[in-house]
């Protein structure tokens, strides 16, 4: 079961122009993802993690190459069939929680599920399941302002699973929080993959950070390259 | 389908809750829609209470002669003689005391305006001592008539309300002679309420008029048939008259002044609706700026662009209902009734009330939801077409 592929990247590249200059982030990628895997992908500030993890989220596009998920390849999909692609399969978790700062926890929780064919009972049960597991059942009337940043990226990340995605896509989830939240957050993420058996992908450039993942790739130049764990 | 309709109804509650944080600029917007509607309504409503005012004064009962072609009582003049030959014709009713006619003729005169203390124009008209029987409607409520052959008047009781001077009792400078005010009339509203009336001879003689007249009204035997009076002028060449029936008369009157308040009335309201709307694009599209990262999220989590696009779209329109509705209120509050003096067909005051009707109301909502699709669209556009990875460009 673990073994299976779920993302193949297959030649892969990105560049950007900017002004006359034509920059490119990376060329003839290639990689895979598995199910069940916990990834971290670490790399200096500017190797593009948040473009590798952009597209494999399906909101930025390869300049050339492949991106299977399943076997179909997203990178020929329209606009609005990413969108259910995405709506179907990705759940994200941001640096900044990216709440909807007017909604209340239960509500931005919900936000996935308005896409689902589901009656209001039926939300109502998956969203208080969702804020169970990270702990914030308690919490579900507040509105953002009102919560910590911890409690937030925990609405955020029950807001990432309520609708059950295949792969969860977590850019720099701890960036923005002290240490002893970010553990918190951490051992939210492992639980959701080792328990609930969720593909996790993470860009972090936080070495502790990366050391909940099972795996570990480095990002630089373009490249993915070996590299001895810091002493 | 239901699950687009979700999708959509949940981003326009998350964009009219967050209306408070662009609460000044989303309000000046909402006051310029409510300005535009307003004086567009007031435009409307004199446009209608002009009409109601002018277009009810006629009756079928009654006809008017005039000079061939002179379309306007200021341009045509009848002599004495003519005047006698044609109170002669079939087809006038008549009574123990002859034909039932009045030849008149009207000269124009200051008044002091109440609320401006300026001088205006009013309108002094010299009727037949039967005058007020040719008209419907109009009945002394004070004073008694004047006498034929002295310096009396009587004055309509709108002239009462906007000018000073006229009150029973009170002598007036009019031209080069005095003149006593021995009675009021009221008219429930039509147009002779802003007149002065005089005895016919006087005001010749006092304005150096001769003999001449400028039309006679005309009491019909049968009621809108002026076929008898009609082949009498036609076969008499001394008589080179247009006659009409009252109320053909003041429509055509009241049509030409009415059209003219709309033709005016709408340039300026449409002026002042690109203003309000470009007061619109500049709100939405800040909305729209402020809530990059919002709707970018929303793309990622698998929204569609077409949610994005009526969220701002519908926070537009209800922006501008909003508006609508509030300068509706006031203009309804401010001028539904109110009275109001303007040059008339011929150039003389004529009174009358705004009128607020149910398709100027309208008229003022298509407006300004006109300004909300418009102000929203654009805006609207630029929020669909915005790219996903703002949401994880945001503030770093
Ligand atoms: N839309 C864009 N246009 C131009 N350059 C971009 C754009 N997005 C990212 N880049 C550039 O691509 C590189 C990688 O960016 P990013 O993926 O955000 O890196 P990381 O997340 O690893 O810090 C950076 O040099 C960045 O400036
Ligand atoms: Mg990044």
């Amino acid at each position: 079961m673990n073994d299976q592929v779920l993302f193949e990247l297959k030649g892969i590249s990105k560049s950007f122009v900017k002004g006359k200059q034509e920059i490119s982030i990376f060329k003839n990628l290639n990689m895979s993802i598995n199910k069940g895997d916990f990834l971290a992908i670490m790399g200096p500030s500017g190797s593009g993690k948040t473009t590798l993890l952009n597209m494999l989220g399906g909101v930025d596009q390869p300049t050339k190459g492949d991106l299977l998920f399943g076997g179909d390849n997203i990178s020929r999909y329209s606009e609005s069939k990413l969108a259910q692609w995405r709506a179907d399969h990705v759940g994200f978790i941001f640096q900044f929680y990216n709440l909807m700062p007017m909604l209340t926890a239960a509500r931005n929780v919900e936000l996935p599920l308005l896409l689902k064919n589901l009656n209001r009972s039926q939300r109502k049960k998956s969203i208080e399941t969702a804020l169970k597991l990270v702990g914030l059942e308690e919490r579900a009337k507040h509105i953002p302002a009102e919560l910590s940043g911890g409690q937030q990226q925990r609405v955020a990340i029950a807001r990432a699973i309520v609708s059950d995605p295949d792969i969860l896509l977590c850019d720099e989830p701890t960036g923005d929080l002290d240490r002893k939240t970010a553990v918190e957050i951490l051992e939210i993420l492992q639980l959701l993959n080792s328990e609930f058996n969720k593909t996790l992908v993470m860009v972090t450039h936080d070495p502790e950070a990366a050391k909940y993942a099972s795996q570990t790739l480095h990002l630089d130049k373009g490249e993915f390259v070996e590299q001895e764990l810091a002493v | 389908m239901n699950a687009l309709l979700a999708q959509i109804a949940a981003v326009v509650v998350m964009n009219i809750r967050s209306l408070p944080q662009r609460k000044w600029m989303s309000l000046a917007t909402l006051l310029a829609v409510a300005i535009v509607v307003a004086v567009l309504l007031a435009f409307l409503a004199m446009g209608e209470g002009f009409r109601a005012t002018v277009g009810n004064s006629g009756s079928d009962n009654l006809a008017i002669a005039m000079r061939a072609g002179s379309q306007a009582e200021l341009n045509s003049v009848l002599m004495r003689d003519q005047v006698n030959l044609l109170e002669t014709a079939p087809g006038i009713r008549k009574d123990a005391s002859g034909p039932l006619t009045s030849a008149e003729l009207y000269v124009i005169v200051d008044g002091i305006k109440r609320s401006t203390d300026s001088e205006v124009n009013l309108p002094l008209r010299g009727i037949s001592p039967r005058g007020i029987e040719l008209r419907e409607g109009v009945q002394l409520t004070d004073g008694r008539m004047f006498s034929p052959g002295t310096n009396e008047i009587i004055v309509g009781s709108g002239v009462l309300r906007e000018f000073s001077g006229f009150d029973l009792g009170q002598k007036v400078k009019l031209g080069n002679a005095t003149w006593n005010v021995v009675g009021v009339f009221d008219t429930g509203g039509s147009v002779f309420e802003s007149e002065l009336w005089a005895d016919a001879r006087s005001v010749q003689s006092q304005f150096n008029r001769g003999s001449s007249y400028q039309l006679m009204r005309i009491a019909l035997s049968t009621p809108g048939d002026l076929s008898a009076i009609e082949e009498f002028i036609a076969a008499d060449p001394r008589l080179n008259l247009d006659v009409w029936t009252e109320k053909q008369f003041y429509g055509e009157q009241a049509k030409a002044t009415s059209d003219l308040i709309f033709y005016l009335g709408w340039p300026l309201a449409i002026a002042m609706a690109l203003g309000a709307l470009a007061g619109a694009l500049n709100t939405m599209y800040t909305s729209v700026a402020q809530r990059a990262v919002e709707i970018a999220t929303l793309r990622a989590i698998g929204f569609g662009n077409v949610s994005a696009f009526f969220g701002t779209l519908v926070e537009a329109l209800v922006l501008a209902f909003l508006g609508g509705i509030l300068g509706t209120i006031a203009a309804f509050m401010l001028f539904d009734g109110i009275s109001a003096s303007t040059l008339g067909g011929n150039f003389s005051q004529i009174v009358f009330s705004f009128e607020m009707s149910a398709s100027a109301f309208q008229d003022g909502i298509v407006l300004a939801l006109v300004i909300g699709f418009i102000g929203g669209f654009f805006p609207a556009w630029r929020a669909a077409r915005l790219p996903v990875i703002v949401a994880f460009r945001s503030m770093g």
